[in-house]
Parts: structure tokens; C-alpha cells; sequence
């Protein structure tokens, strides 16, 4: 019996919702009496996993897995949950903690619960506390099936510390022939994206016409932040569909989510709903965003962001 | 190329969420149901197989007679044909399975759906039927080109995009990108008038068994109020000492 974690690497690197996965697969086999063991696929530093309770880390070093493949790599975790035995696996909601998920549920005939945001309520039955309705809403979804797969929602349980003395297991999975071959990736580096911001700049129609979008590059410079617009916004082509968060868009859980000539459409509302704080910044009082949001200033982008810039400037300053 | 393009049927975008029988079923009073927005993606790609290199495009659905009228709005946007899977659905696993017996009588050999339904949000229906019936899947779609039997296929992924390839039999699961937003399609009188007369079937599920139920429901937690604040030395105050976000 056991708990299995799959943390991800990037190049190498683990991303803080390995770390939040790692922390909640301590927990949830606390609560169920065994053991975590985490699976990580070519980490540069796999005992950083033991800060966050891993007790057990499965280790591949592979240069065949340098690039993902979720036929693959879903073999590979069932490999890993065969030979620990484990009754629940846990991934990330990463694009390819998400594309993995239902292959790895259907290889361990297991119910999958997606879009998790807690501990479990109970053990048995299994029940999970988990976000719905476009974030409108929660269920409670109880999995009945021997083996559980789970994908916790980003930023929802946090990175908690419990150092364990872990040990690492070297594994050699079998590789399996995959259908899908990936012939190029495109992927800009060194940019923040919507997917792993702390916090996310956001701005919408109000801000007139794509020329205007230097303010608010230039603000989520300053704050470490990735640059993400509404859906009218990427509909007119004024920004990248890959920025259009929102219930149709990207959803963002972001620690910080700044709204700057965003009306809120409950559309929209519904995609940035998991984000903690929310800031908005409309000439029209009456925005529905108001009623979303935490803080707020009434006033006119253009005269409002280049200020919050410069002031910015000055808090990092002092406060680097 | 035979075409499965799997339609939800869901509140609409603007719909306020309530619940009822004690927070156990979700309130569909007033609500208004539409095609799944992400649906709708993969529907407006396979019109257009079906109009530039010729395929057929049958719709399918898993549920009650209730979402008849979103699949007779499919083939108001050009399906050939529609299947209801009457049964009521209330697990991804169990879903997927029942369309996998869909896919397999029908010899389909692409899949679209979406990548979400914007319900339940579950993202895992296209996999699970990919890996039933052991097809290529690709997830968060946002191109799909096909020629012959083989498919170029582009998946956004964390800050850009991958490119893939596989041949057909394939399962996709459509983001926002696979179609520009002005190429969906609004069914006219005529396409509405032709749906009536598209065959619907209905078929009787293989009663596939449940991996998972849903015993409640909550609502989002009230908010407290926003506060306005007059500066922007005001708002950077507030968000470094009282938020801590910064």
C-alpha cells in the first residue's frame, strides 16, 4: 500500500506545484496510514522532494525521456503504482499532468477526480472536494473504485515543509512504443506563463487597441508577473489566444490577479475566481468587477497604470 | 474519414448556478443549455473537413432525452447524423466507455471533442476513450491538419505549443485556437429546417459501471466587499501589508 506522486521536471527542475503535490501526497497517506513514495522522471536534484515529506522517491534517469510523451509516460506510472501498490495516485494539473491523468486512470481501471482543492473529507469512501461549474461552484465526488488518480487544482493546497530522511530508489521502467511522435516545441523561455504566475496582469477592451499594451508588459515586468488578457481582447486579435484566460480560456489561480479595463463578464469572473486577491482597475464604478474583486481604483487606465508603475518601482526598490 | 464529434450539453456561459434537494442536484430552472463551448470548437473544425476534403460528421451525446435539442443544434450546423446515448451521465469513466461502444460500432476513425466541458469541468473524457479503445490523443488542441491517413496535430502547452504527429485512428481534445471565434457557426432557417430530418438514434447504454459519484454541492463562499481606494500608494500599501501578495 501506498500513496504515489508524479513531480514533474522542466529541464530538470522541479516547479512549486511539484512541491505542492509532494506535500499533499504526504498528507493524504498520513490520513490513509501508509507510506508516500514520489515518481520523478530525470530531476537534477530529486532529494529537494524529501523538504516536502517524500519518503521514498522512485528515480529515472533517462535520455529517452527528455521530452514528453503521455502514452509513455502514463505506462511508466502505472509501472510505478504496480510495483508500490499503490491505491492513489496524484498528479498536477499541468498541461501534461492534465493530458496524462485519463490515460493513467483508464491503464489502473481507476476513478479519476480532476480539478481537486483539498485533503480528502473522508477515506472511506473516498471523497474529494473538488471545483466545478467553471469555479461558480464545488462538488463533493466520492471514487469508489480500488485505485484513485487525482489531480490536484494549482495553488490550491499550498507547499507546506515537512522534512523527511527519504531515500531514492533508482527505477528502469520499461518504455513502450508510442503512436504519437512530437516533431518540434515551441515554447518561449525565460517568460512568465499564466500557468505558473504568482501573480497575473490582466487587461481587457478598455485599454483601446493593442498599441497600449506596453503599460501593462511593463507592469507585469516590474512585478514578476505573467501578461494574460479577456476573451474580446484575443477574439480581436490584439493579443494571443494563449493569453485569454477566462471560462473558455486559460484559468488562473494566481496569488495576485490585477484586472486593468476589465468589465468582468461572468465569463470571465469564472476563469479567474481561484486566484486569492483580485485587484481591478475600471472608469466605470458599476463594473461587475467590483463585486469580484478585492481592491479596487475608479479611474482611467492610462492615467492610473503608468503611476502604480513608477510606484512600483520605488516599493521594489526600497523593498528588494 | 468518418468524423465523432462528442457534444455536451451545458448551462449556458451566462447561467447563475444553483442547486437543489439539499445541495445534492444542480438547479435547471431558467437555464438556458447549450452546446459546450469547447464542443463547438471541434463541431467548426469537422464542417470543415467535411466541406474542403470530405467526411462524414456524426454527433454524439450521453444523456437523457432532455439534451435532444443541442444535438438537433448540431445538425442544424451541418452534422450528418446525431446518437444519444440514453443514459444519464454522471461519471467521466463511465461516459467514456459508453462512447468507446459508440466508436467501435460506428468504425470512426477521428474523434473531436472538447477539452472541458464547462459543467463539470472534468478534462477527462477524450483520454480515457482514447486510451479505451488505444487511438493517438492528443489534449488542449489548438491545430489539427490531416492528409490521408496521417495527422499534424499542435497542443498548447505551458508558455507555447507542441507539434505532433500520428496516424488516424485519434482522439483530440479542442482549446481555444483550434478555430478563429468567427468561424463558428449560428445554425440559419435552412440548416434548422434540414435538421429535423437528420436521423438522431437512440441507443441503449452498455451500463457501464461508475468509478466515481458526486454526493453534494456547495457554492462559492460570499466575498466580502471590495475596497475602493482613492491612490495608487494606497493599493501598494494594502497589497504588501494587508493581502501580503506582494
Amino acid at each position: 500500500m501506498s500513496v504515489l506522486v508524479f513531480a514533474e521536471t522542466s529541464e530538470g527542475k522541479f516547479k512549486k506545484s511539484a512541491f505542492e503535490v509532494t506535500s499533499y501526497g504526504k498528507k493524504v497517506a498520513e490520513q490513509l496510514g501508509t507510506n508516500v513514495v514520489v515518481l520523478t522522471i530525470n530531476s537534477n536534484d530529486p532529494t529537494l522532494l524529501y523538504i516536502y515529506g517524500a519518503e521514498k522517491v522512485l528515480n529515472v534517469s533517462n535520455d529517452a525521456l527528455k521530452i514528453f510523451n503521455v502514452e509513455i509516460f502514463a505506462n511508466i506510472i502505472k509501472q510505478a503504482a504496480e510495483k508500490e501498490s499503490s491505491q492513489v495516485v496524484i498528479l498536477e494539473s499541468s498541461s501534461n499532468g492534465l493530458y496524462l491523468a485519463p490515460s493513467v486512470a483508464v491503464n489502473l481501471n481507476a476513478g479519476y477526480a480532476s480539478n481537486v482543492v483539498a485533503l480528502p473529507s473522508a477515506t472511506s469512501p473516498f471523497t474529494v472536494k473538488r471545483k466545478a461549474f467553471s469555479n461558480k461552484a464545488f462538488n463533493n465526488t466520492q471514487i469508489t473504485t480500488d485505485t484513485k488518480v487525482i489531480a490536484l487544482a494549482k495553488n490550491s493546497y499550498g507547499v507546506h515543509e515537512n522534512i523527511v530522511s527519504g531515500s531514492i530508489e533508482e527505477f528502469s521502467p520499461s518504455i513502450i512504443e508510442s503512436k504519437l511522435s512530437s516533431t518540434a516545441i515551441e515554447q518561449t523561455s525565460g517568460k512568465v506563463t499564466i500557468a505558473d504566475a504568482d501573480i497575473v496582469v490582466s487587461g481587457g477592451r478598455g485599454l483601446k487597441g493593442p498599441e497600449n499594451w506596453g503599460m501593462i508588459e511593463e507592469l507585469a515586468e516590474v512585478l514578476g508577473a505573467a501578461t494574460a488578457c479577456s476573451k474580446p481582447v484575443s477574439d480581436l486579435g490584439w493579443r494571443p489566444h494563449s493569453e485569454h484566460v477566462g471560462q473558455t480560456g486559460k484559468p488562473v489561480a494566481s496569488n495576485l490577479y490585477v484586472a486593468i479595463g476589465i468589465s468582468g463578464a461572468i465569463q470571465h469572473l469564472a476563469g479567474v475566481n481561484s486566484s486569492k486577491v483580485k485587484v481591478v482597475i475600471n472608469t466605470d464604478p458599476e463594473a461587475p468587477f467590483f463585486k469580484a474583486a478585492d481592491y479596487g481604483i475608479v479611474g482611467d487606465a492610462f492615467e492610473v497604470v503608468p503611476k502604480l508603475i513608477e510606484k512600483l518601482k520605488e516599493f521594489k526598490a526600497t523593498n528588494a | 474519414m468518418k468524423i465523432l464529434v462528442c457534444i455536451s450539453h451545458v448551462p449556458d456561459t451566462t447561467s447563475k448556478i444553483n442547486f437543489t434537494e439539499n445541495d445534492t442536484k444542480f438547479d435547471s430552472n431558467g437555464v438556458q443549455y447549450v452546446i459546450n463551448p469547447f464542443d463547438e470548437f471541434s463541431l467548426t473544425r469537422a464542417m470543415w473537413f467535411k466541406e474542403k476534403q470530405g467526411a462524414t460528421v456524426t454527433v454524439v451525446n450521453v444523456g437523457p432525452v432532455a439534451t435532444e435539442p443541442t444535438l438537433r443544434k448540431a445538425l442544424a450546423i451541418g452534422a450528418d447524423n446525431a446518437i444519444r446515448v440514453n443514459m444519464e451521465a454522471t461519471d467521466g469513466f463511465s461516459v467514456a466507455k459508453e462512447l468507446a461502444e459508440v466508436v467501435k460500432n460506428g468504425d470512426y476513425n477521428l474523434v473531436l471533442a472538447g477539452r472541458e466541458s464547462i459543467d463539470y469541468n472534468g478534462e477527462m473524457v477524450p483520454g480515457m476513450l482514447a486510451s479505451l479503445l488505444d487511438f493517438s490523443f492528443v489534449n488542449a488542441c489548438i491545430g489539427l491538419e490531416i492528409e490521408g491517413d496521417k495527422a499534424t496535430i499542435s497542443r498548447e502547452i505551458d508558455g507555447g505549443k507542441e507539434i505532433l504527429s500520428s496516424n488516424l485512428p485519434l482522439v483530440i481534445a479542442a482549446q481555444k485556437g483550434l478555430v478563429e471565434e468567427k468561424d463558428l457557426r449560428i445554425p440559419n432557417m435552412r440548416g434548422i429546417m434540414m435538421a429535423r430530418k437528420k436521423p438522431l438514434t437512440i441507443v441503449e447504454p452498455i451500463n457501464s459501471v461508475p468509478a466515481t459519484s458526486i454526493t453534494s454541492f456547495e457554492k462559492q463562499a460570499a466575498k466580502s466587499a471590495c475596497k475602493i481606494v482613492d491612490n495608487v500608494d494606497e493599493l501598494i500599501n494594502l497589497l504588501h501589508n494587508e493581502a501580503k501578495v506582494i
